[in-house]
């Protein structure tokens, strides 16, 4: 069974600079565009790079029938392009791709949905539009609307659903479609927990029927539990493909952060977000420089800049620490400490900092990952960024290192022994 | 963008699809790309769905909902008769002047929305056309086809007026069908250059007022084509909506101007309107999900 479910050869997507969404030409441009053609044509000639991005060049990979293959890369670095190829949204410019099957996708969730229409009538029609056959939707109908936890709106029009509700109705049609090939695409960053638990159990069981998938996430932990092997993207290139650990850690120690700081650009920043307003994430060492590797008997301190343009109730402020490997070590927040709890029990409008001090002895040789949240509880999160920095741990000093062995685990505290002799 | 599909036969399959996979091979094209218009067929459920959603949608949250279909030809058309009947005593040749505009506003009706949904169909279903694969000829076609629903209706009024003006159809009759097709081709060739033109112009959505009015007058709707002076017939029946008019006429009354060499030339621009406006669209489909 080592069919090709997809193979991409050379695959590339070039965009003029400025096709965003919003800017469609008027005639009077195109006019204009007229009379500079002969300034363009001479352009073109010259390289035909001035006005033109590669937004994916030369990528080229196989994925096997059966196979759940991961795909990283930081943001814009051709991750949506290359989906929206496979799915056959938009052309390749250069290159040449053949896929075997149906391919389904999670990133078109709700696609077609229409709010006056009822959730029957867009079951039906969303299936339809992602491929369904109208049989196929009759047989699964109900399964469908018992996946989503509707059952009483069922012939209520969709603009009276929560949010919530409606995102629910819509994965359960994408859920349900079943494709050779499925794509998904970071579906799980929308929804409650209960939500992306839901499609992440989807996912594992569509991996388990032997259907090809194809898993787009910054999640690095999900990757690595749903994956085989993942490919990491970068500035419109495959850099790297390996089995899924070492594909995350080559993607974790290189693509993140080089300085032991981030910054969140103006369009990493969800409009959810607002009012909070995340500026930067920095790690800095026992001298208060801004550092990427840290040495484990040292402290050092996670700090984290942020705007609150409105004053929020009952907001906190935390971070993840996780291993290379995606397991989370812990989660703390700025206001565990009941004091600092009832102090900003609600926290006025302002530029902030929290920081945290991390006590020396603890972590062991290694890459770890921080990650940010900013919530209210149980009430909305207005921030989350799961993998927000990556740092390195250097064990010189710690102990054992008289013994030049690698020690399982994420921790290496400095325990206190005693050594008893009985006999004595 | 160029997709072969070709099926082949798989011989053993872990999970349960009716069909074997497809393969799909995905490679740039330039230039004008051929028409595949056999994978229309593949998506006729969509295509069904598509127009079914129309459908539901525009009568949706109205008082009238359907009644509309009746409503609107039939205010024209008493809009039409008090002034060009009454005031200015338009000539009919012989037939009552309600029913006279009344057959000529039913494939009018099926055009001008036709033109006014194809102006905006693409950019009404961005979301579909940025995130998934199907034939974006079926936005169009869905919008044509939808009007057909609101015709029959209104179809039914025009056999009242015509039970209440006593005329009786002749042989004629029979191609009312064929007559039918014609606006239906019209509508789609015209709809579809506009919904392409749009996706990149969108002063197309501006332009369709004004075009659709101008349209009607230079279509005999409100009078018979009769009253075009000889020597101006030939530029006058570029118009294919004139062939339809005229040819809607006659099969309903059997009188009026029996379908000539006018009639035959006028269906053929539509003919043409039709391939270059799908050829066109389908040139300008690749690029839809980019700019729209």
């Amino acid at each position: 069974m080592d069919k090709i479910a997809i193979r991409v050869e050379n695959i590339g997507k070039q965009y003029p600079i400025g096709t965003a969404p919003e800017k469609y030409r008027t005639l009077r441009d195109s006019l204009v565009q007229i009379g500079k053609a002969p300034i363009n044509l001479v352009r073109k000639v010259r390289g035909n790079s001035a006005n033109t991005i590669w937004a994916l060049r030369d990528v080229s990979f196989e994925v096997r029938q059966g196979q759940v293959l991961g795909v990283v890369g930081r943001n814009g670095a051709g991750k949506s392009t290359l989906l929206k190829i496979l799915s056959r949204v938009t052309d390749p410019t250069e290159g040449y791709a053949e896929i075997r099957g149906r391919v389904g996708s999670l990133l078109e969730v709700g696609t077609g949905f229409h709010p006056e229409l009822t959730g029957r009538d867009n079951i039906y029609l969303n299936g339809a539009i992602l491929g369904m056959k109208r049989r196929e939707i009759d047989n699964k109908f109900d399964e469908i609307v018992e996946f989503s936890g509707v059952e009483k709106f069922i012939d209520t029009p969709v603009k009276r659903y929560s949010s919530g509700m409606y995102l629910r109705l819509a994965f359960a049609v994408a859920a349900h479609l079943e494709p050779e090939i499925l794509v998904v695409d970071e579906v799980l960053a929308v929804g409650d927990a209960e939500f992306q638990r839901k499609c992440l159990g989807k996912m594992s069981d569509v991996a388990q029927q032997g259907r090809t998938v194809l898993f787009v996430s910054h999640n690095m932990s999900a990757i690595l539990r749903l994956t085989d092997e993942t490919i990491v993207l970068d500035h419109g290139k495959l850099v790297y493909r390996a089995p899924s650990p070492e594909a995350v850690d080559y993607y974790l120690s290189t693509g993140l952060a080089q300085s032991g700081e981030r910054y969140w650009l103006a369009d990493e920043i969800p409009e959810s977000a607002a009012p909070f307003r995340p500026i930067a994430l920095r790690i800095r060492n026992a001298e208060r420089r801004v550092v990427d590797t840290i040495r484990s008997v040292d402290p050092f301190t996670l700090e984290f800049e942020y705007v609150l343009d409105q004053s929020i109730t009952g907001v906190r402020v935390g971070v993840y620490l996780m291993s290379g490997q995606g397991e989370v070590i812990f989660t703390a927040f700025d206001t565990d400490e009941p004091k600092l709890y009832e102090r900003y029990s609600v926290r006025p409008a302002g530029h902030y900092l929290s920081r945290c001090l991390i006590p020396p002895d603890l972590l062991n040789e290694g890459r770890y990952v921080v990650g940010i949240n900013a919530s209210t509880f149980r009430i909305r999160r207005y921030f989350q960024d799961e993998y927000a920095l990556a740092f390195s741990v250097d064990p010189s000093g710690a102990p054992g290192m008289q013994w030049p062995e690698p020690r399982l685990g994420p921790l290496r505290p400095r325990l206190v022994w005693q050594i008893e002799n009985q006999r004595a | 963008m160029k997709q072969i599909v070709s099926m082949k036969r798989k011989t053993s399959s872990r999970h349960t699809s009716e069909t074997e996979p497809e393969v799909i091979r995905l490679y740039p094209t330039r230039g004008w790309a051929a028409l595949k218009l056999g994978e229309l067929w593949t998506y006729r459920e969509l295509l069904f769905f598509l127009t079914w959603r129309q459908l539901k949608v525009r009568y949706q949250q109205t008082i009238l909902g359907a009644t509309w279909a009746i409503l609107q030809p039939l205010l024209q058309m008493v809009v039409f008769t008090l002034i060009f009947s009454g005031i200015a005593k338009m000539d009919s040749g012989g037939v009552p002047y309600p029913i006279f505009s009344y057959t000529a506003l039913l494939p009018w009706g099926l055009f001008s929305k036709a033109l006014s949904d194809a102006g905006h169909s693409m950019v009404m279903n961005r979301s579909m056309i940025t995130k998934i694969y199907f034939p974006r000829l079926l936005i169009p076609l869905a919008s044509v086809l939808s009007g057909i629903v609101d015709f029959l209706i209104a179809f039914v009024v025009l056999l009242g007026m015509m039970v209440y003006y006593k005329i009786w159809p002749t042989n004629a009759i029979w191609t009312l069908p064929l007559f039918l097709l014609l606006a239906l081709v019209s509508a789609l060739g015209v709809g579809l250059w506009l919904s392409a033109l749009n996706v990149t112009y969108r002063d197309v959505g501006y332009v369709l007022p004004f075009l659709t009015q101008f349209w009607m007058y230079l279509t005999p709707v409100v009078y018979p084509s009769s009253k075009i002076p000889a020597q101006w017939q030939m530029i006058y029946s570029l118009n294919p909506m004139m062939g339809v008019v005229e040819g809607f006429r006659w099969s309903i009354l059997g009188k009026a101007n029996a379908p000539g060499p006018m009639i035959a030339f006028s269906s053929g621009i539509a003919l043409l309107i039709l391939i270059s406006g799908l050829f066109y669209f389908r040139r300008m489909e690749r690029t839809f999900a980019d700019i729209l």
